[in-house]
């Protein structure tokens, strides 16, 4: 249809990421060879990343549906009911392979799409959280990620104005040549203004809003459907680049547009840009849409087709306007000074056509490129190197002689000490909601006009799933879920980032489908629906894989925002207890990591009826008003949550507590095992504390006293650790900032 | 008592200066978009936080030019109080409302943390309900806040007793390890000649409730809203 475009052959298709197969299967869509602008329109609408081809077949054993969830997954965004008419949205992204590229730019439009993706629903975000994964923290290559990453981060946060309230900063080697970023972001909206991406009405005008278009970001959809080789660097003009400005005018242009009524659908041009907006948006509404390019406002010279239906770049929209409406909405983005520009409309056949000063350049069935994509049942396979791996018993390695010095290393580990030089960085108060501040196991913000308050946490542990990808995806469910009972909420839902090395070897394909296996069970038996997520494959870099990394967002409930808890000792005399189990494994442990340095063994089984029970437990202990701390006991076990516990909060305060020696004194002290929480109460309050764990089934017992200005531990009655908080506090608040600054 | 609150693209901290207003003060208190000019229907405006046109030339740069902005002379001169926090003393400071500049953090980091501040004015409108001497609690939110002042200016603003503001430790001692930004002498907050104008990197609006961790930043309002209401009406309308 176009001179200027290249032929369109096999080759073509495959440097396009497609296969042989699935180029023939276009020529059977159109009955014909496509053009240019086409392949470029299958390629990217059918990656992994748009079309989760690999994935799909797993991804349909998640729970998705409670009668609180307003949407589940394939949405913008996931909703569910927060009562008295408001609800919360929620999504988590990865965007790995463009800050490994480009770390700050990576990162910051990270941020931006996801924020696109909550206000696109009608919503206006109210806090951010990111999960980060580097390599070797000593590696100078890491520092130049970290410090990237983290400024590209704070920019687009703190320019936007949104609170980055919570995350994760976790190290191992296996993410040297593929860190992790994945963002999360909720939003609050009223039921009654709630926006989806669909294309209705036929006859409509399609409105394009926003930033103009460039040639950055063409083919980052693609680019995120392929491992990484040697010289990934060069890949940067994949990599778009990002203005939290004009994403904050879009907000409020969109909201203010949103508002009037005349805004029938709304999809962010994120991944693949145009093109999937103009499939997806009718798709979902069994429409179609004309597209006509040359409207389309662009800021270099000499696009071609092609290259406008596949830019990436940032702060772009696509409306559907109710008809008669358009001045209305063309007049709000005016006075934000943003383009708003009509370039096609609503169609009733089905047809995304696409033309460029007067040519047809495009026609493919919209459901050919989204429901009709092709989705893989692959092969998996269990990976022979895990027996090894299990067979590894960590108690055939020496005891450590000074128990001391063991605690303080573990402290001072940068998955473990304090990440103050992360978040000092990141605007987390704006907005004025923030109750409790990063730092804790989880953030609380009000809900302002209510009593209420919400809870947010992300949480992840490549190393339990490296070992046992079933537990280690259910123990992440677990985690997340107990980080909220701790802070006094009950959970409401899961958006979840999984990220996975190259789907078409079967024993990633087997920790994938084992990991969904975990999170589904745990999300089903936790009652936690799953209402948005997203996955991110081909994280290996010269065949090396990350370790599998599913990271679990999730937002809970406090009916009454008093009820918020810390994880900080507060006052002298109070009493501390651990609910939950005494079993523990040094197998997968934090311990045997910076120690001995190893990643083996097998992990403690963990029981999600009795997880559920010590939830349930620390909830109703803190409803009842009885809980001065709560702190969820994971990585490092009880001796490192004991440590936090002392020096996290905003003033130091010293614990006396008595283990009963669980074998050898690293398993009691270090040992990691799920469903354990450390809780501190007054002493008056021990009557009621003692009956209402009997009530619930939880196992606990009183293991010690807050107070003084020295951290003592005794196990089977004989001291191993009596540090003053000053060697503690320096260990775990200098362990990570050693590494960056 | 009828506060403004301006909106420049970009602004983040206008819906918090407005909530706290009016929901927490319960005063009168409406938006003023940044192309407004016509401000006579005001006692007090606050130009609040966020990133003003992006903040892509200088922070405050293009807002300290803007119409509201050019507007604010006349709207001092006749008896009106200006409040500007964080992105707002910026543009003070590049409106020439108040004299020196905010400069890039000299950890060349953006810094969101809690700071202390020791009250040295307590005789403008805004502090008067203070006394000198006092440590207030106050979240800082910026990436540049380091005021700078050429020597001159500097003597002059200190003789006048400008400088209403220095950052502190919680027990009041003006000291480096308690200057998060690297602030000349520690200068967080200071006032125009008159006392009507002042700018602080602080937040007052998010220290204005106990569940927030601080109310130090409503004792700023309070005073203000206390000579207003001793006046009547101090535009004497």
């Amino acid at each position: 249809m176009t001179e200027a475009e290249p032929k369109v052959t096999l080759d073509l298709a495959r440097a396009h990421g497609l296969t042989a197969e699935e180029y023939d299967r276009i020529i059977r869509i159109l009955g014909r060879e496509p053009t240019f602008t086409e392949l470029g329109l299958f390629s990217a609408l059918w990656s992994e990343h748009c079309a989760y081809k690999h994935s799909k077949v797993f991804l349909r054993r998640l729970p998705t549906r409670a009668p609180h969830v307003l949407q589940g997954p394939g949405e913008n965004a996931g909703i569910v009911d927060l009562g008295g008419g408001l609800a919360l949205v929620l999504k988590m992204e990865s965007h790995n392979h463009p800050s490994f590229i480009e770390p700050f730019q990576g990162a910051a439009t990270g941020v931006g799409g996801i924020l696109r993706d909550i206000f696109t629903m009608g919503a206006r975000p109210i806090a951010t959280l990111d999960s980060l994964r580097f390599g070797d923290p000593a590696d100078p290559k890491t520092r130049y990620l970290i410090g990237g990453v983290v400024s590209g981060i704070s920019w687009y946060n703190n320019c936007f104005g949104v609170p980055n309230v919570g995350g994760e900063v976790v190290f191992a080697p296996e993410y040297q040549g593929n860190p992790l970023v994945n963002v999360m972001c909720v939003g609050l909206v009223r039921q009654d203004r709630i926006f989806r991406a669909r294309a209705e009405g036929v006859g409509n005008p399609v409105f394009y809003v926003g930033a103009k278009t460039g040639r950055d970001g063409i083919h980052g959809a693609t680019m995120a459907s392929a491992v990484f080789e040697e010289g990934a660097e060069e890949r940067r003009p994949t990599v778009q680049v990002g203005d939290p400005f004009t994403e904050k005018l879009l907000l409020e242009a969109c909201l203010e547009a949103m508002a009037t009524g005349g805004v029938v659908g709304i999809q962010d041009m994120g991944a693949a840009g145009l093109a999937c907006c103009s499939a997806e948006m009718p798709a979902r509404a069994g429409t179609g849409m004309e597209v006509d390019l040359t409207r389309v406002p662009r800021r270099e010279t000499g696009m071609t087709p092609y290259e406008i239906m596949l830019s990436e770049s940032q702060e772009r929209m696509l409306l559907v306007v109710a008809r008669g409406r358009e001045e209305e909405v063309r007049k709000i983005f005016a006075k934000w000074e943003l383009e708003a520009v009509e370039i096609g409309r609503v169609t009733d056949d089905g047809a995304l056509r696409v033309t460029m000063e007067g040519r047809l350049v495009a026609e493919v069935p919209v459901r050919a490129l989204t429901e009709d994509a092709p989705v893989y049942d692959k092969p998996t396979a269990r990976p022979g190197w895990l027996d090894a791996l299990e067979a590894f018993d960590p108690l055939c390695l020496p005891e450590p002689s000074d128990y001391e010095r063991s605690l303080l290393e573990i402290l001072a580990a940068p998955s473990v000490a304090s990440k103050q030089w992360v978040y000092r960085q990141y605007d987390h108060q704006v907005g004025i909601n923030t109750l409790v501040l990063p730092g804790s196991d989880a953030a609380v913000l009000r809900i302002k006009g209510t009593a209420k308050a919400i809870a947010l946490t992300t949480d992840g542990n490549g190393r339990y799933v490296f070992l046992d990808p079933y537990q280690g995806g259910a123990l992440a469910v677990a985690e997340a879920a107990r980080n909220l009972a701790c802070s006094g909420a009950r959970p409401l839902a899961v958006t979840d980032c999984l990220n996975f090395g190259s789907p078409e070897r079967p024993e990633i394909l087997w920790q994938f489908a084992e990991a969904i296996r975990g999170i589904a069970d745990a999300c089903r038996l936790l009652e936690i629906p799953v209402v948005s997520g997203n996955v991110s494959f081909y994280n290996e870099t010269q065949g090396q894989a990350i370790l599998p990394t599913p990271v679990i967002g999730m937002a809970g409930l406090l009916e009454d925002a008093g009820w918020r808890t810390t994880q900080w000792f507060k006052n002298e005399g109070d009493r501390i207890a651990l609910i939950g189990p005494e079993a523990v494994s040094l197998g997968g442990s934090e311990y045997l990591g910076v120690i001995h340095g190893r990643l083996a063994g097998r992990l403690a089984t963990l029981d999600l009826r009795l997880e559920r029970d010590v939830q349930s437990a620390c909830r109703g202990a803190i409803e009842a008003g009885l809980v001065s701390s709560a702190h969820d006991v994971a990585e490092g076990g009880v001796a490192v949550a004991l440590a936090e516990a002392c020096v996290s909060g905003p003033g130091e305060i010293g614990a006396e507590v008595a283990l009963p020696s669980a074998g050898r004194a690293d398993l009691t002290l270090f040992g990691e095992g799920a469903s354990r929480i450390v809780v501190s109460i007054p002493a008056k309050a021990q009557r009621h504390f003692e009956g209402l764990m009997q009530e619930w089934g939880a196992p606990w017992r009183f293991i010690g006293t807050v107070g003084g200005d020295r951290f003592t531990l005794k196990v089977g009655g004989s001291v191993v650790v009596s540090l003053s908080l000053d060697q503690i506090a320096h260990a775990w608040r200098t362990g990570f900032e050693r590494y960056v600054s | 008592m009828r506060f403004g609150v301006v909106i420049f693209p970009g602004t983040w901290s206008d819906c918090d200066f407005h909530y706290v207003i009016g929901e927490v003060l319960r005063q009168p208190v409406k938006y003023v978009w940044h192309r407004d000019t016509d401000l006579s229907e005001l006692d007090c405006v606050i130009l609040p936080g966020g990133f003003s046109y992006g903040d892509y030339l200088r922070a405050g740069a293009i807002a300290g030019r803007s119409p509201v902005v050019e507007a604010l002379p006349e709207f001092v001169a006749r008896g009106g109080f200006v409040l500007g926090s964080c992105n707002g003393f910026q543009i003070l400071c590049e409106a020439k409302l108040l004299p020196g500049a905010l400069l890039r953090n000299e950890c060349l980091q953006y810094r969101c943390q809690s700071t202390f501040l020791l009250v040295e004015n307590a005789e403008t409108p805004f502090t008067r309900g203070l006394r000198p001497g006092q440590v207030l609690k106050m979240p800082i939110s910026h990436g540049e806040g380091k005021y700078y002042a050429d020597p001159e200016s500097l003597r002059a603003l200190t003789a006048r007793n400008q400088i209403v503001f220095r950052y502190c430790t919680e027990a009041g001692e003006v000291t480096k390890a308690a200057n998060p930004n690297g602030s000349l002498e520690n200068v967080a907050g200071i006032v125009n000649e008159g006392g009507t104008v002042l700018g602080l990197m602080p937040h007052p609006e998010r220290a204005a409730e106990a569940a927030l961790g601080s109310t130090d930043g409503l004792l700023l309002l309070h005073s203000l809203i206390g000579v207003l209401v001793e006046d009547g009406s101090f535009l004497k309308r």
